[in-house]
């Protein structure tokens, strides 16, 4: 196999585990805070419909943090396995955050053993909750410092080199990156986007296939709050994201803008397709590009102009971009709508093709994320680690990457339908109803 | 001391604890698959499972920790290692999450099938088997460099006697390991049937790994003769070794003292286990890499040591709450708690 190859395969293959990985990763991160707000609620308001909630969620939860620690231990030694020369570099300069996950790792996971089978053991449920705790901190840290790692790839810093030799490493300086407090507080708040989303899909689900119980009814309302919180979150911290790139990775941010010369007072480019070098079909916002990487509207903007034609990252991720953004703003405005909509009592919310469009405001939040991925992944090409190493250059020599691009898509199809079947069998065989009944569980209130 | 050596006995120690903790892990699985073969499940499933349910996650760890370890600290293992590895690691990965995904799904998602115990307790074996011959590779001779970089030569590594006295090693030691540790916790359970069966596996893998052990250091003595030499001038740590191999089989023999038979064989793993990593020293793999040529900045081995200490102040306390509420717990080992989610 060809050095070429090799490169190819390699991209291949960490991006098929990346893409699998993190489906598993998001809902890793955020389903913890979930559990911990709905078992909070159900003690305070002493329902039992909120404590069945945060049970059934944990037992769900279990499955894909399995496959999320299989996946994550993967992705953890494919990167030395594929990249071996980024990460003899990057060995040097981040292995603190990768070292330091590890240990948020662990802690999560003695504390989930440990939650998982302490549900009755405490008189005093609130003890229970508490190890919940570092539950969600280890996750949460754990997303933190992986970010880290990525923002370093897009922003390194913390070194110099001198005659080829790494020189002055600081490694607190490696991890504050510039890229670093948009990257971390966009990952963590779009994770708990994603599951709110997710369970509110499964929620609506279960309403529309016959079920009127109130647990449902409950559990919708509570995620769709949640919801709109964080994908309001999200958008503000997208702007800023928009600001760090305009400032530190310029080339990124006109790739995905479709902004091809510098200029003040830019327009925003969005939907639209590329053909032979004309945008067409697109919609024009005049200044708001100016706004968003600035603030104000009659700021220079750089555009493609000013970069070498071979570092510039392939411009398909514009429409990685606007799927990311449409989706994100669709369900602001769904969120929207539904709380207000309770609040308001309008009928429409609780019909039935609204209820549709939650259960697919799930699917949509996933998509979101891998094309969000996908647009930092790709418009950092063709550096692995910007400015400094391409990704070329930092590829296995190795001659069967193709192979174990086969044994591991094999892999990941196994792990996808396994947790599906099993997710879907654990939950039909047990219905809300049964297991009300069965526990005897009857404190509950009635209204939302 | 120097930083290298610090960095070194950090990652060797999480590396015993992954070998212990797994060790259990892999045999239970196939103690299992092994009894529900002949018709024996309802002797050891149980507890196997109520040893295994709030831990299994806890051993990946492990592993992880040994591997984003090794690439803080000595960065050019990643260049290494990573190149040469890519196919024996990425087939014990792949063995790894088949058995962790599987392992979840039947335990907490309620798939049942034998099949799926038996695909347990065979990956059980060879994953082991495929991480083991990371030790062999390390030993030299079986990697060579070229214009393109560090090549493995998988004819040399398959028909090299050393390769599989390791490989046999690993499996004979995980049996072992796992047999005695489950002889001790089932009748910490008071299930004698259990104990009887996991005694009577314990003595049947006794000798095997003991002679698979000192099996190796006769291959080292043509492989590697510089290695064999080291290994010589430290016969004392050896020989401690088995005495207290031989002070666990007693006990076992005897039928007494489970749990001191258990720290005993721990004792006997500790010991061997450092005197190996001691003689293997300086190498990191021989003779391309040491521990000094391949460390990491003195700046970023301070950061990563002060992480490491603050680390343990978090996790050695966790830890202790984990084995005190599940392993040390008399009614949840005796069954007597059913507190899942």
């Amino acid at each position: 196999m060809g050095n070429e190859e090799a490169v190819f395969f390699s991209r291949v293959l960490t991006e098929l585990t990346l893409s699998f990985h993190i489906i598993y990763a998001t809902i890793g991160v955020g389903i913890p805070l979930m559990i911990m707000i709905a078992q909070w609620i159900g003690i305070k308001k002493k329902d039992d419909h909120y404590i069945l909630l945060a049970r059934r969620w944990a037992r769900g939860y279990v499955i894909t943090v399995a496959v999320g620690v299989v996946t994550g231990t993967a992705i953890g030694l494919q990167l030395s396995l594929l990249w071996p020369n980024f990460m003899e570099l990057a060995g040097n300069i981040i292995a603190l955050p990768l070292f330091m996950e590890t240990f948020a790792f662990f802690f999560e996971a003695i504390f989930l053993g440990i939650y998982l089978y302490t549900w009755d053991r405490f008189e005093n449920q609130k003890k229970h909750l508490l190890l919940l705790v570092p539950v969600a901190l280890g996750s949460a840290f754990s997303a933190v410092f992986i970010s880290i790692v990525n923002a370093f790839m897009n922003a390194p810093q913390g070194f110099d080199i001198a005659d080829g030799q790494l020189i002055n490493i600081n490694p607190l300086l490696a991890m504050f990156n510039p890229a670093m407090p948009t990257k971390v507080t966009h990952v963590l708040a779009t994770a708990y986007m994603t599951c709110a989303f997710v369970l509110a899909s499964i929620g609506a689900y279960r309403l529309l296939k016959g079920s009127n119980h109130m647990y449902h009814k409950k559990a919708l309302f509570l995620t769709m709050k949640l919801g709109f919180l964080f994908s309001i979150t999200t958008a503000l911290l997208g702007d800023f994201s928009g600001k760090y790139l305009a400032e530190y990775q310029p080339e990124k941010l006109a790739a995905a803008e479709w902004h091809f010369e510098t200029e003040e007072g830019a327009p925003l480019i969005l939907y639209g397709v590329l053909k032979d070098g004309e945008v067409k079909y697109a919609i024009k916002i005049p200044y708001a590009l100016s706004i968003l990487a600035h603030i104000s509207p009659y700021t220079e903007v750089t555009g493609l102009d000013q970069f070498p034609k071979d570092e510039i990252p392939p411009l398909y991720i514009h429409y990685l971009f606007d799927i990311m953004v449409t989706i994100g703003m669709l369900l602001i405005f769904l969120a929207l709508l539904y709380c207000v909509g309770i609040w308001l009592k309008w009928r429409f919310v609780l019909s039935k093709w609204f209820n549709w469009l939650i259960v697919l405001g799930g699917p949509l939040s996933i998509i979101a994320i891998e094309t969000g991925w996908w647009l930092t992944e790709v418009g950092r090409q063709p550096w692995i680690l910007r400015g400094f190493m391409k990704t070329a250059e930092a590829a296995t020599t190795s001659d069967h990457v193709d192979t174990m691009l086969l044994l591991f898509s094999g892999l990941y199809l196994v792990l996808g339908i396994g947790s599906i079947v099993v997710l879907s069998r654990m939950f039909h065989k047990n219905t809300v109803e049964q297991e009300l009944a069965d526990q005897g569980l009857e404190k509950a209130g009635d209204s939302l | 001391m120097n930083l290298e050596i610090i960095g070194i006995s950090v990652l060797w120690i999480f590396l015993f604890g992954y070998i212990m903790i797994a060790s259990i892990d892999f045999g239970a699985g196939f103690f299992n698959a092994y009894s529900t073969l002949r018709g024996k499940q309802q002797i050891l499933t149980k507890i196997i499972h109520r040893y295994l349910s709030p831990v299994w996650e806890v051993t990946n760890v492990f592993l992880v920790f040994f591997f984003v370890g090794i690439v803080g600290f000595f960065p050019k293992t990643a260049y290494f290692y990573g190149t040469t590895l890519l196919v024996p690691v990425s087939i014990a990965v792949i063995l790894l999450a088949i058995r962790g995904a599987y392992y979840a799904f039947t335990t907490y998602g309620g798939l049942k099938h034998k099949r799926y115990v038996y695909l347990y307790g065979l990956t059980g074996l060879f994953i082991p088997a495929s991480l083991s011959i990371v030790l062999t590779i390390s030993e030299g001779g079986f990697v060579t460099m070229e214009e393109s970089g560090p090549v493995l030569h998988y004819w040399t590594l398959f028909t090299s006697p050393l390769t599989w006295s390791i490989v046999l090693l690993s499996i004979t030691a995980v049996l072992y390991i796992s047999a005695v540790f489950l002889t001790w916790y089932s009748h910490k359970a008071k299930d004698s049937s259990a104990t009887n069966l996991m005694r009577t596996y314990a003595l049947v893998w006794a000798m095997p790994a003991i002679l698979t052990a000192t099996g190796i250091i006769v291959e080292l003595r043509s492989h590697n003769p510089q290695h064999y030499e080291r290994i010589m001038d430290l016969w004392w740590l050896f020989s401690l070794s088995s005495l207290l191999f031989i002070g666990t089989v007693y006990l076992i023999w005897k039928r007494k003292n489970y749990g001191i038979a258990f720290g005993l064989l721990t004792g006997q793993f500790i010991l061997a286990f450092f005197a190996y990593g001691i003689s293997h020293y300086p190498y990191l793999l021989y003779p391309f890499l040491s521990i000094y040529d391949s460390f990491t900045s003195v700046s970023m081995a301070v950061a990563l040591i002060i992480a490491f200490i603050a680390g343990l102040g978090l996790l050695i306390p966790s830890l202790y709450l984990l084995l005190h509420l599940f392993l040390f717990n008399k009614d949840y080992v005796e069954g007597k708690r059913k507190d899942y989610a």
